[in-house]
């Protein structure tokens, strides 16, 4: 905070990082706040926070001896950070540091924290000088016939306006401030050649009441575009600027009527009348093809921008899943069972990404699964896949589940008893394919479920070593416990294929019609 | 094609269409030494080995290829840049209806897999498929049957069920499957070869052939919804 006393205008331009003027210094949180809008000053000078006028009050700029004269030194010194994140150095006028030279600045309107055209706060940073003494000297010229507005608009027209990445924030009194030297710069004008009684003062009393309507369509046009290019905040405040458009669309009006009845003379007024008719409709149809192209590109623009996003997102995807996975298998490609699993792994995942998660079969989508040991999986073909991929994953072996006859909530509500049952059903199958995973000595083992209105079947087969479930000594838990039992407990039954040599296959059907007092009996029971 | 030939004959010629060299290569390596390797374990017996004699990266090269070289079974990838497997399929039945098309592909999605076999294709392997059983797949579409991956069985499976509120057949003989033909499926979907169905089922093995082959037909020519959505979905019907 070096020079708290006058601060009209922050200006935070994105330059790279490197030593500025001044040190960064840090944002506020509560500044994230969008420039105030222009037409909303009358309200009191707020206190030193930086909370903005509601966008709603839409008053016509009353000139209020409070609001031009309001010091300027309890107004918070906020900045807000750029689109881009926070931008280092503020460069402005006022910014810089006493006896720092000042940096070249071109003469330029300002984009963003202008008034109205932005003119005097871009004469301000070109000249170095405070912006309210700018403003000042506009509004003194306007007491020598109206030239104050006449300069101002034809700045307005013909400097060209800054970069839209730079923001700056305004803070509410200096704009109220600013406002108030406007409308008495307007005051001043208008009397001025109420006085004078020269044929000026007829041109530029309602002249300048025309031009303060255009000037307000014009910006508001301005701040659509801004908001549009900048993408957010299109429906806040669209009201607000709808009535600032019929606001300066009204001002356009009577000041030309005021203008034209001045003349008093019917016929010319007719003529006119006519002339701008026509002039108008010729214009409308000349600028046609501009106004069609400019509608296509908007729309392509948008498309575009969307592709580009599209694009953005698949390579970020990318990146962060195969890219890492090859990166990985390049550095462990000397252990094939490490290489195969990622792989393995690399592959489920982006088969999910691409082919939009583990429903496969009804729905015609595909795949497997979720990540791993995630334990949200909450529809039976999900948990089916997670535990697949689990398996697959500590096991080193392909595990393929096809899934027929559409989904199943794990915990379907309409019917009670389905609830437990089919998580057990899944950690039996679980069960199972470690089983086979573990003993049959295969790389592949098959999972198939089949969904029936009122039952759910799951194979689990390999091809492997098979062995003779009567010689499988009874202190061994697997398929007797975590099978047999889970399966029993919620009414299931297990039907266990196999013999040396000739592979397993588990066979589990689980009811899903169970009574709940039953399944609850059951659970007790467990 | 004859379809009695398959296994007695002479070396089966394959011409792999694949965008990607890098797997062009792969199949063409396992398949050499799914020949001498343990071969012929399952179904089809082990007379004819199988020789790859051609490739193509791309749809127009496939075409002309496979019209210059004959081949009797093409392994086709579903997706290429510039349409497709199916697309191949459309340009080579009319004029060569004895070359057989096997799909081999990445993808696990309904779509795909129903838009090539009903766009020609007698059969579909996901490319994970191992090198011996790959060759068996060849020979058995050379033989004239239908290889099914479980995958493909449960997508067949599920389009032919019947849901509470769907529309009713148009076609019975078409629309439906018999439940013999339900039951030969849902062991293809469970990873049973067409032997181990056979002792299951207490048939013959050309009986599960035959079975097979006319679910193929009925995949094919149905004109159930799924089918009809899913080849639809990807504009390849």
């Amino acid at each position: 905070m070096t020079d708290p006393a006058t601060t009209p205008f922050r200006a935070v331009v994105p330059r790279p990082p490197g030593p500025g003027p001044t040190p960064a210094r840090p944002v506020p949180p509560a500044a994230a706040a969008r420039p105030v809008p222009p037409t909303a000053a009358s309200t009191p000078p707020p206190a030193p926070t930086t909370t903005v006028p509601p966008a709603s009050a839409t008053t016509v700029p009353v000139p209020t001896a409070s609001s031009a004269t309001v010091p300027v030194s309890t107004v918070p010194r906020v900045r807000v950070p750029g689109p881009g994140g926070p931008v280092p150095v503020a460069s402005g006028s006022t910014a810089r540091a006493p006896g720092a030279p000042a940096p070249a600045h071109p003469l330029q309107r300002h984009r963003s924290g202008r008034l109205l055209g932005g003119v005097a706060g871009g004469i301000a940073a070109h000249l170095g000088a405070n912006v309210l003494w700018v403003r000042a000297v506009f509004v003194a010229l306007m007491a020598v016939g109206g030239a104050g507005i006449v300069a101002y608009g034809l700045l307005w027209i013909f400097v060209r306006q800054e970069d839209a990445r730079v923001e700056r924030v305004v803070p509410a009194r200096e704009r109220q401030q600013a406002l108030g030297l406007a409308a008495l710069g307007l005051g001043i004008g208008l009397a001025a050649s109420a006085l004078g009684n020269s044929s000026l003062g007829w041109i530029v009393g309602p002249i300048g009441v025309a031009v303060v309507g255009a000037a307000l369509v014009w910006r508001e046009a301005d701040e659509a575009q801004r908001r549009r290019l900048t993408g957010g905040g299109r429906r806040a405040g669209w009201r607000a600027g709808l009535l600032r458009v019929l606001l300066g669309a009204l001002f356009v009006a009577a000041g030309i009527a005021v203008f034209l009845l001045g003349r008093l003379d019917l016929g010319q007024v007719q003529f006119g009348l006519l002339a701008v008719l026509a002039t108008l409709v010729g214009v409308a149809v000349i600028t046609v093809p501009w106004w069609v192209r400019l509608v296509r590109d908007l729309g392509e623009e948008r498309s575009q921008r969307i592709r580009e996003a599209e694009r953005a997102e698949i390579a970020a995807h990318l990146h962060d899943s195969v890219l890492q996975t090859l990166a990985l298998i390049q550095r462990q490609s000397d252990s094939p069972r490490e290489v195969a699993r990622l792989a393995r792994g690399q592959e489920r995942e982006l088969r999910s990404w691409l082919y939009g998660g583990a429903v496969q079969g009804r729905a015609g989508r595909s795949g497997a699964a979720p990540t791993p040991g995630s334990g949200a999986a909450d529809s039976l073909v999900a948990a089916l896949a997670a535990a697949a991929a689990e398996v697959e994953d500590t096991y080193a072996l392909t595990v393929r589940p096809v899934v027929v006859g559409g989904d199943r909530a794990l915990d379907a509500g309409g019917e009670a008893g389905t609830n437990g049952a089919l998580r057990a059903l899944v950690l039996a199958a679980r069960e199972a394919m470690v089983n086979a995973a573990k003993h049959a000595g295969v790389d592949e083992v098959s999972v198939y479920a089949e969904v029936e209105p009122d039952e759910v079947n799951v194979f689990v087969r390999d091809r492997g070593a098979g062995f003779d479930p009567d010689a499988v000594p009874a202190d061994r838990h697997g398929l007797a416990d975590s099978v047999r039992g889970r399966m029993d407990r919620h009414g299931g039954t297990v039907r266990l294929r196999t013999a040396p040599g000739e592979g397993t296959e588990v066979h589990l059907r689980m009811p899903t019609a169970v009574s709940a007092g039953q399944a609850a009996a059951e659970e007790r029971t467990a | 094609m004859s379809g009695s030939d398959g296994s007695a004959g002479g070396p089966v010629r394959v011409f792999l269409v694949d965008d990607h060299a890098l797997f062009r290569s792969g199949v063409r390596a396992e398949l050499d030494r799914g020949v001498t390797g343990s071969g012929g374990a399952d179904g089809a017996g082990a007379g004819g080995d199988v020789t790859v004699v051609g490739e193509a990266g791309s749809v127009a090269e496939a075409v002309a290829g496979i019209a210059h070289l004959r081949p009797d079974v093409v392994l086709l990838d579903v997706h290429m840049p510039d349409g497709g497997g199916a697309e191949v399929l459309r340009r080579v039945r009319p004029t060569q209806p004895d070359v057989v098309f096997l799909a081999l592909s990445v993808s696990d999605a309904a779509e795909d897999v129903i838009a090539v076999i009903r766009a020609g294709a007698r059969g579909y392997v996901t490319k994970t498929i191992s090198g011996r059983e790959l060759v068996d797949a060849v020979r058995r579409v050379r033989a004239g049957d239908a290889v099914f991956s479980p995958r493909l069985a449960g997508f067949v499976l599920d389009a032919f069920s019947d849901r509470p509120g769907a529309a009713p057949p148009s076609d019975p003989e078409l629309d439906r499957l018999t439940r013999r033909e339900r039951d030969v499926l849902r062991l293809l979907a469970r990873g049973y070869s067409y032997r181990e169905i056979a002792g299951e089922l207490f048939i013959s093995v050309k009986t599960v052939e035959t079975h097979v082959s006319s679910v193929l037909r009925k995949t094919q020519l149905s004109n159930r919804y799924e089918l009809s959505r899913w080849a639809s979905d990807r504009r390849l019907v």
